[in-house]
């Protein structure tokens, strides 16, 4: 018995010397593959707003427009207005603080490259990852146009894409609950005789906007 | 019956309204005051003489066809179509702690990837000695987990910062879910790849058509994040994941990427769309918050709510509903029904796990008057959910997202409820 367990741990451990031999190769457990270099270059397609995962290429406004209206306007309208329920890409200048903000690249986004990263990953939508690199830049280049932000002789490129500044870049702050609210909703509750009275100052029914209302 | 949607909600509607015809008064234990006795007892009925179905009659066994109205719901206006949108779990109707796998909402941007597990694959790149590139049969021969945990898309209840919308809690509340996933933590994968010096943050993308992605910070990715392969003990339904799924807990639903393929670790977020122009939100001062990852304490009544009106009349009642926090357990849920003159501890029920959602009862005698109720949850960081009002007070009523606040439901005397707010 004793001898049989020897010998399966003799096997057990030439089976381990042999499995590990390419040792720095191979994380701890030895799982998966490496990753070729083709293999990368297909799925690391994201961007930074350092300009990091861009490619090389270009496109100006003039050839951004022509692709726009045969690819974008239909949803996105022709001047970037938006159309029903789909989203607006410019315009909404200064309505942040408004009752019904519109937020568009110009007035919101903080950052080009997403606009890049984004169109690139998943417009036009239903045919995602179509575009060309240059059609992407001359796409995006449009986007800056509609929203006042270049002229019509504008080219954008690798180069000089991460250096444009979206108006609202710091309009951003970091998420500050810890400070604003977790200590203000932190008191122990009321239990009592909370208040004097109470009204109903706003009804869901008044709106009849619920799906299947009719049913209760 | 089943299938029919028009003929089940002609049936529900039928019996809703016969339900509150005799809400009123007469209290009624199953038509036992008719001479003979209850005919449900008298008469011989159908499935008491024949025999039913035979095993394997259905091998993925589906719920009674009297269940059928008991299904995922979807706002027409709410988005432009279906491929990119969001269906709510019907809360209303279910119980305990455990979101049944057909019912738990979906919310997809370029509609369910229809994947081949056998092509699909996770690829780890960036900042690591080693890019590498499992199957799903690698991914599985890593240490396995099983830990319950609640889902909130951040956009829940984020059509009522203005006011209230939607007679249902189905719909102001119901994009949320709570389910036992069986996975691999995502440090063993990350550490089989070797972080490099400078890793400080991830970015997930699906494999979808969207390719959505999000950047998480490298400190939450190995405290507890997951890679999910299973729900509630099987695959992953498609439009969750199928067939993997990272799992952040008590963070907003969008960072919970669905048909994981591939984790890039950076020195910085990498800002995309789905974290600048959305899930980001608006203040009242024109600013705007953004990585506000963790979900607040929430609770809502699912029943009674407008979709669950009482329908047996005054007597004894029973309140029940639900409650989490992205912060860790539930300590305690009040309940009031005078609007929050007064408020009382609700009684707990079910396992309490961390960043799960919690289920609350409250047991009372109804005098058939008309009632306010809310619930207000308190977790075990001492945080209590805020009013509506007091949200706003903070954040103005652009947010969108993240709406915590205090839910309201106006019954009358008929026992029906309507969503409201109050002083």
């Amino acid at each position: 018995m004793s001898r049989l367990h020897d010998v399966a741990w003799l096997f057990s451990c030439i089976f381990l010397l042999t499995a590990a031999a390419p040792a720095q190769e191979a994380g701890p457990l030895g799982l998966g593959r490496p990753a070729t270099p083709d293999e990368l270059a297909a799925w690391d397609i994201d961007v930074r707003p350092d300009g990091k995962g861009l490619p090389e290429g270009r496109g100006d406004v003039l050839t951004g427009e022509e692709l726009y209206t045969e690819l974008c306007a239909a949803c996105h309208g022709d001047f970037g207005e938006g159309s029903g329920r789909l989203p607006a890409l410019a315009g909404g200048e200064g309505t942040l603080t408004d009752e019904f903000p519109v937020k568009t690249v110009g007035s919101f986004w903080p950052y080009l490259s997403t606009v890049w990263d984004y169109v690139h990953r998943t417009m036009p939508y239903g045919n995602s990852q179509s575009l060309s690199d240059d059609e992407v830049y001359a796409l995006t280049a449009y986007i800056l146009y509609l929203n006042d932000l270049v002229d019509e002789d504008f080219e954008l490129s690798r180069e000089n894409l991460p250096a444009i500044r979206l108006p609202n870049e710091g309009g951003f702050i970091m998420d500050d609950r810890a400070e604003t609210e977790l200590p203000a909703f932190s008191a122990e509750p009321c239990m009592e005789n909370c208040k004097d009275r109470v009204e109903i100052t706003a009804r869901a029914g008044a709106l009849d906007v619920t799906p299947g209302a009719e049913e209760q | 019956m089943s299938g029919s949607d028009g003929k089940t909600g002609a049936t529900r509607r039928g019996f809703l309204k016969g339900a509150l015809a005799a809400g009123a008064g007469a209290v009624s234990a199953g038509g036992a005051e008719a001479a003979g006795g209850d005919p449900a007892i008298t008469e011989l009925q159908p499935w008491m003489r024949e025999f039913g179905p035979g095993v394997d009659a259905s091998p993925y066994g589906v719920p009674s066809e009297h269940e059928s109205h008991v299904r995922r719901r979807y706002v027409e206006w709410l988005r432009p179509d279906t491929i990119s949108a969001v269906n709510f779990t019907p809360i209303h109707q279910l119980d305990g702690i455990i979101t049944p796998n057909g019912l738990c909402f979906e919310r997809h941007h370029s509609g369910v990837a229809q994947i081949d597990p056998a092509r699909h694959r996770l690829m780890i790149n960036g900042l690591v000695e080693r890019p590498l590139v499992f199957t799903m049969e690698d991914l599985k021969r890593f240490p396995r987990e099983n830990r319950i945990y609640f889902l909130e898309c951040a956009a829940n209840s984020g059509m009522e910062w203005r006011g209230p919308q939607l007679n249902g809690c189905q719909f102001t509340h119901g994009m949320i879910h709570n389910l036992m996933y069986t996975g691999i933590p995502l440090s063993h994968v990350l550490n089989e790849a070797g972080l490099k010096p400078g890793a400080k943050w991830l970015l997930a993308e699906g494999a979808d058509a969207a390719a959505m992605t999000r950047s998480i910070p490298l400190e939450k990715a190995l405290d507890d994040c997951m890679l999910a392969f299973a729900m509630n003990g099987e695959a992953l339904r498609p439009e969750q994941g199928y067939p993997l799924r990272l799992v952040v807990p008590g963070w907003e639903g969008n960072m919970w990427i669905k048909w994981l393929r591939r984790i890039e670790v950076g020195d910085r977020p990498w800002h995309q769309r789905e974290e600048t122009s959305k899930y980001t939100d608006l203040l009242g001062d024109g600013r705007t918050r953004r990585f506000t990852f963790e979900m607040d304490a929430k609770s809502v009544i699912t029943s009674p709510s407008p979709q669950a009106p009482i329908t047996h009349g005054p007597g004894p009642t029973v309140i029940t509903g639900i409650a989490w926090s992205g912060r860790g357990t539930i300590a305690r849920v009040d309940v009031t029904l005078d609007g929050g003159i007064n408020w009382q501890p609700a009684r707990l029920s079910g396992p309490s796990f961390d960043k799960s959602m919690h289920r609350f009862y409250f047991e009372f005698d109804w005098d058939g008057r008309p009632m306010l109720l809310q619930s207000r949850a308190i977790d075990s960081t001492g945080y209590v959910q805020p009013t509506k009002d007091a949200l706003r007070a903070v954040r103005g009523v652009s947010s969108g997202y993240h709406n915590n606040g205090i839910q309201t439901w106006a019954i009358d005397s008929d026992g029906r409820a309507e969503n409201v707010e109050i002083t």
